[in-house]
């Protein structure tokens, strides 16, 4: 979208042929979003020490830096020079491919969320659906650390972590077309423009299931089945460490970044606000924020379900909730 | 020829495939299942939730436990060894370290042993302080048993409000003892030493506070839906298989068994003092955690009546010798540990030192249980489910 | 379309990039010392009694993966019928009633045929 027509002008005159001008174009896009994602993501690791220090009565790191505010780069200096450790009978591919699909999938997935007006790297026609679908390739992540480890508590880590992700992207995914109908695009600047009044208060039945299966996605308590510690220690990641355990945390965090910002996008408003259109990308964070703050509520004060519930859940009351709301929304509408 | 060879084992093959299918299916409505294997998980000893040093063998088909092997013995030190080689008080610091998260209950069902051997009489005072930091250290266990209940379900924070109020139990034993966590504080014939100035009120501010806290504390925790749903109905037993198995304590209690030592064998002050024992009825993991959450209350009510009754006088009944050397024989006392039934079997020589010392603690009997009562549940709540048992390992393996 | 393809691919040579640089940065400032202890398997601090985890375990998980296959395909068929829906309106609605029965039949069937149990 920023490919502007003087631009391509230029590209034509120079005889630069126009995918190494898109390509090029993209990289940069690319590098901007990953340094942005990248500062979220220490905003966000940042925000749930203290979140989770204020409600346990705790102060959350206060040494590195102002108000530890750098503790997190000391911890990827520390895990940066940690031993790269390969367990014994690990499966060599598995083993080492597994953190980089789980953090590429989850940064991929980022392309398409916009967070003001144009402010977006590509607004694809199905961006809604490449958002829900591109991050759940995660899943296969982790079942490949999971059989790769040869680690039984990774095993039924990452076996549990593909019941659930599969379970849940069907009621996320069907929460969500209730919105397409109203907007009549699944483009995201689309969904966005078209809300002149929240979705969250056209679509409650929606906004409940599609938050509640989000949780499970990310694999946030009450449904961090996958590395339930009380049990499998620490699920798929037990074996892994230094680098490759901090790709699956990068991983989750920007998971956690993406469904926040696609809440925000369907069912809050977008960058909408009052003010003019620049102040888009503040009224988006602020947002963001408080999406971003409700799910690390949510997880340091509930326990986790069992495995048979959150299946149970997932089939048996949001299935059919969604469902019903695409009844309702399709009905209110022909009326 | 050859062509004739090979389908001969193609059909071998097909008629061993199916022989397997009709061996191994059967199972659900005549389908067909494949062959599986159970898988062996090693449940400890270094496991975030083994509660010390359990080590369980088991064997998990899919998310379900069909089978589990305790071992134990990881943290045996020989106290009743060592107890043949000191003297009778030298041995009250070792009864610190067996159930370490109720040291007081320890000194006191050791001192009462050795007390009923000699027949040694304590002043009222010292039984008046002994029940109050007994009952404290009841609370504080019991504390640390919802926090480790609240962790295995998954939620962390619940753990940081529980250590909160322990905290102040075990900053309130400082002040009294000098020692925060093992506290040698009880003597054969009372305590070692009298309560500083203005702790009896400190204890009584504490209990009012967390008489407040503690409802908070429950609504967080025990009114959660989540956790309710977890806790409730799983691995129910009931009071022929708990008495069966010997279950003691709070877990019995949970049963519906009406056995609690301080009523069905008063001993120390415990007759003058109103009290009920917390009985209820489903004996599943969420009664088991409701019963600590109950006795929490029953011992706050205790301990005020008991620091309003308490008398002024000595702590240390006088004239007791340097060494106790009971006479020749044999005595067995048992208290309520905050687990269960805590004995102690004593033999003397008439020797300062004991012949003979058997303990018998709550928390082996109580995990011998774990295999029966967690067999057929899920991985998951077979952790829950050791965990509402209530073991201290320091106490299983002694 | 080829542009959009060429963005995706952008993005994730530049996560690919963004992985293997900041390994082979692991590389130069790890230190490294063998030990066996180390690289076997955790297994609760059991050492010798590993037994072998890639065995053929009971997988309840699989009825809910092909469960899903089929709710995803219906969940494909449903975006597009989303996107135009307010064009068509009621016979459209109608129509993909009946689809959506359909499938929620096989889950029901599913469900009383006790599949989504447990145990």
């Amino acid at each position: 979208m920023l490919t502007s027509v003087e631009l391509v002008e230029f590209a034509a005159k120079n005889g630069i042929p126009i995918w190494a001008l898109d390509a090029s174009i993209a990289l940069v896009l690319a590098l901007a979003v990953f340094s942005l994602c990248g500062l979220g993501v220490i905003v966000l690791v940042y925000m749930e020490r203290k979140v989770s220090a204020d409600i346990q009565l705790r102060l959350g790191p206060t040494h590195v830096g102002p108000r530890g505010t750098l503790q997190l780069i000391a911890d990827m200096i520390k895990l940066l020079s940690k031993e790269d450790v390969f367990p014994k009978h690990a499966d060599r591919w598995l083993f080492r491919l597994a953190p980089a699909l789980v953090f590429i999938a989850a940064f991929t997935g980022l392309m398409v969320i916009p967070i003001g007006p144009r402010l977006v790297v590509q607004d694809l026609n199905v961006g809604l659906l490449y958002v829900l679908a591109i991050p759940s390739i995660a899943v296969a992540g982790l079942i490949m650390a999971g059989f790769g480890s040869y680690n039984k508590y990774a095993m039924m880590g990452g076996l549990r972590a593909a019941a659930q992700m599969v379970s849940y992207e069907v009621p996320r995914a069907l929460s969500v077309i209730g919105i397409v109908m109203l907007a009549g695009s699944a483009k995201l600047s689309t969904i966005v423009d078209a809300q002149g009044f929240w979705y969250i208060f056209l679509q409650p039945i929606g906004f409940m299931v599609f938050l509640v299966s989000t949780l499970a996605e990310i694999n946030r308590v009450p449904f961090d089945m996958p590395e339930a510690e009380s049990e499998l220690v620490h699920g798929y990641s037990t074996e892994y460490s230094g680098m490759r355990y901090a790709f699956f945390l990068f991983g989750e965090y920007i998971a956690l970044i993406a469904a926040a910002a696609l809440t925000v996008v369907l069912f809050l408003g977008g960058w909408h606000g009052p003010g003019p259109e620049l102040l888009g990308p503040i009224w988006f964070a602020i947002k963001f924020f408080g999406v971003v703050f409700v799910i690390m509520w949510v997880r340091w004060t509930l326990p986790r379900f069992r495995i048979d519930q959150v299946m149970d859940l997932g089939w048996k009351v949001l299935l059919p909730l969604a469902l019903l709301n695409i009844l309702i929304t399709g009905i209110v509408m022909s009326i | 020829m050859d062509k004739l060879e090979q389908l001969k084992t193609t059909k071998a093959d097909l008629d061993d495939l199916s022989a397997e299918f009709s061996s191994n299916g059967e199972s659900e409505e005549g389908s067909k299942d494949i062959k599986t294997d159970v898988l062996t998980i090693n449940f400890g000893p270094q496991h975030p939730s083994a509660h010390g040093v359990f080590r369980g063998v088991f064997e998990v088909d899919g998310e379900i436990i069909v089978g589990i092997e305790p071992h134990i013995g990881y943290l045996h030190r020989c106290f009743e060894k060592i107890a043949e080689h000191r003297t009778y008080t030298q041995f009250i610091p070792f009864t610190d370290r067996m159930d370490y998260l109720s040291s007081m209950l320890n000194n006191w069902g050791y001192v009462i042993s050795v007390e009923k051997l000699a027949d040694v009489a304590v002043p009222e005072r010292a039984e008046y302080l002994r029940v109050i930091v007994g009952e404290l250290n009841r609370i504080a266990s019991h504390l640390v048993f919802l926090s480790t209940a609240a962790i295995e379900a998954g939620a962390l924070t619940p753990y940081f409000y529980y250590f909160d109020e322990r905290e102040r139990i075990l900053w309130l034993f400082e002040q009294l003892c000098g020692a925060r966590f093992t506290y040698n504080y009880m003597r054969v014939g009372g305590v070692r030493v009298d309560t500083p100035d203005g702790w009896l009120d400190d204890v009584l501010a504490f209990t009012e506070r967390l008489e407040k806290t503690m409802v908070d504390y429950d609504k967080l925790l025990l009114g959660n839906y989540i956790f309710k749903k977890r806790m409730k109905g799983v691995a129910p037993f009931s009071a022929e298989q708990a008495l069966d198995w010997g279950l003691t304590g709070p877990s019995l209690r949970a049963s519906g068994v009406n056995y609690d030592v301080r009523k069905a064998d008063p001993y120390s002050v415990y007759p003058r003092i109103d009290f009920d024992a917390v009985v209820l009825c489903n004996g599943d993991n969420l009664d088991r955690v409701i019963a600590r959450s109950q006795e929490i209350k029953q011992s706050i009510n205790i301990i005020k009546q008991a620091v309003a009754q308490v008398p002024d006088g000595r702590v240390y009944s006088p004239g007791m010798p340097r060494y106790v050397t009971p006479p020749p024989g044999e005595a067995y006392a048992h208290i309520e540990s905050s687990r269960g039934d805590l004995g102690f079997y004593i033999v003397s020589d008439g020797s300062p030192k004991p012949y003979r010392v058997k303990i018998q603690g709550p928390s082996f009997g109580n995990l011998q249980v774990l295999p029966a009562i967690a067999t057929g549940s899920f991985f998951s709540d077979a952790v829950l489910i050791f965990g509402t048992l209530d073991v201290v390992f320091g106490e299983v393996d002694r | 379309m080829i542009s959009e393809i060429i963005y995706f691919s952008v993005f994730v040579a530049v996560g690919l990039t963004v992985v293997v640089l900041m390994l082979g940065l692991q590389k130069l400032l790890q230190t490294k010392r063998h030990s066996d202890a180390k690289l076997s398997v955790y297994e609760c601090g059991n050492i010798d009694v590993v037994s072998d985890p890639r065995i053929q375990i009971k997988m309840r998980y699989y009825i809910f993966g092909l469960l899903f296959i089929i709710f995803d395909v219906e969940m494909i068929f449903l975006f597009p019928w989303a996107v135009v829906f307010k064009s068509l309106g009621l016979v459209a609605l109608i129509e993909m009633l009946v689809f959506i029965m359909i499938l929620l039949l096989g889950l029901l069937y599913a469900w009383r045929k006790g599949v989504l149990k447990w145990t």
